[in-house]
């Protein structure tokens, strides 16, 4: 190696691991990396995942050491759940991101009873019209909810709000 | 009985609910009535076996014997799992599957609420992760059973069956022993008489809520706990284990 690498520079090459499944998405965006330790040429890299079943964790993290190891870095990568991850961590870009990208991001809603709660108005990520309806809870992957909008009928994926 | 031997068997019990659970979810693939609820049920399926593989990976370690979360989920007998009666009924119709599911919701979302507060710090962390999936689990399964439940006179009638023959493996959600009593001492765990009440009022308002009958159970059934399971479960296990019980140790 040429010269040290420092932390700030691994959370940028963290920036070219996409997620799998939602590919607009880096792993930072998604707020998944809870840590970066170096020490010298071996890095420990703390993720936390999405939702426990999550398929796209096992490759996320072969992508993390594959990507890492281009600088010359060992790297070891360990899951923690606890705090668990919410959308609350999906960085602004990522949300920016996801719009771009067709999916509406997480909307922002307190924790009402689980019950019988209205569902939260998404607005459609092509048209921006608000009236749109809940095609079903569950959609495409673990962390997306079924759309679609009422006004231009785009049917769309809801990247639903997890608390 | 030594404490790391109850928290393994604790461990064990939930991981096979879920488990069980699971694979009986996935069996719906393909075959859901709408092309959502295939969806639904599938996407339910890997959240439950993602908190059986957290679950099983922290048995493993807690046992120290080398065993891997896999050899533990796919290379037991049917006498060494855990699970409640109710997760292992065969799937029926789709009304079945979702008064399954709501009971055991329920029972879930009580219990890991509980969990929180656990002096074990990763029977916490892995709690508090799947509350958070199985608060989406609850409101799909209950606004189904109200919706079949209060809907035409067929599906009141089949769900209505369903609740009257399912509520009978409701009672070994709650069962303990000395397990619980010795996980209880150190707080690793709490104890689920004290949300057995909660759970029943939560029932009953969706049930009433949906028109339906809460039948009076004079036999529980139960045995799951102790390794003694019902007729289905060896079909069921001889499905799941098959790829691992003819090509031992295969990955993809
Ligand atoms: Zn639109």
């Amino acid at each position: 190696m040429t010269s040290e690498i420092s932390v700030e520079q691994v959370w940028n090459y963290l920036k070219d691991v996409k997620d799998p499944e939602v590919p607009v998405l880096t792993v930072v965006d998604l707020g998944i990396i809870r840590n970066v330790e170096l020490n010298g040429t071996e890095c420990l890299v703390t993720i936390t995942p999405t939702y426990t079943g999550c398929p796209a964790m096992r490759v996320i993290e072969n992508d993390i050491i594959e990507r890492l190891s281009k600088e010359g870095l060992r790297t070891e990568v360990k899951t923690t759940l606890s705090p668990a991850w919410t959308t609350d961590w999906i960085t602004q870009d990522g949300r920016d991101k996801l719009e771009g990208y067709g999916i509406a991001p997480p909307q922002d809603e307190v924790d009402k009873s689980v019950l019988f709660a209205e569902p939260t108005v998404v607005p459609c990520p092509l048209c921006k019209s608000k009236n749109t309806r809940l095609v079903s809870q569950f959609g495409s992957t673990a962390c997306k909810a079924h759309y679609q909008c009422n006004d231009c009928k785009e049917p769309f994926d809801y990247f639903k709000c997890l608390k | 009985m030594t404490k790391p031997k109850a928290l393994f068997e604790y461990l064990i019990r939930h991981a096979d609910d879920t488990l069980i659970l699971g694979q009986r979810l996935s069996e719906w693939c393909g075959h859901g009535p709408i092309l959502e609820e295939d969806i639904a049920l599938t996407n339910i399926a890997l959240d439950l076996i993602g908190q059986a593989t957290e679950l099983y990976e922290y048995a493993a370690q807690v046992e120290n014997k080398g065993r891997t979360a896999d050899d533990l989920a796919f290379l037991r007998l049917e006498r060494e799992y855990k699970n409640v009666l109710l997760v292992e009924q065969k799937n029926g119709d789709f009304g079945k599957t979702i008064v399954r599911q709501f009971l055991f919701d329920n029972f879930q979302l009580l219990n890991y609420t509980q969990l929180l507060n656990s002096s074990d710090a990763q029977v916490a962390a892995i709690a508090e992760k799947s509350l958070k999936e199985v608060k989406y689990h609850l409101k799909h399964s209950s606004e189904w059973v109200i919706r079949l439940g209060d809907g035409t006179e067929e599906s009141h009638q089949r769900i209505q069956e369903s609740v009257d023959d399912l509520m009978r493996f409701v009672e070994e959600l709650f069962f303990q022993n000395e397990v619980n009593e010795l996980l209880q001492e150190d707080k690793l765990i709490g104890d689920c008489e004290e949300f057995k009440q909660q759970f029943h009022q939560n029932v009953n308002n969706v049930l009433t809520e949906a028109t339906l009958t809460i039948p009076d159970i004079k036999y529980h059934q139960k045995g799951g706990r102790k390794g003694i399971h019902s007729e289905h479960m060896g079909f069921l296990l001889a499905e799941m284990q098959y790829m691992q019980r003819t090509y031992p140790g295969m990955q993809w």
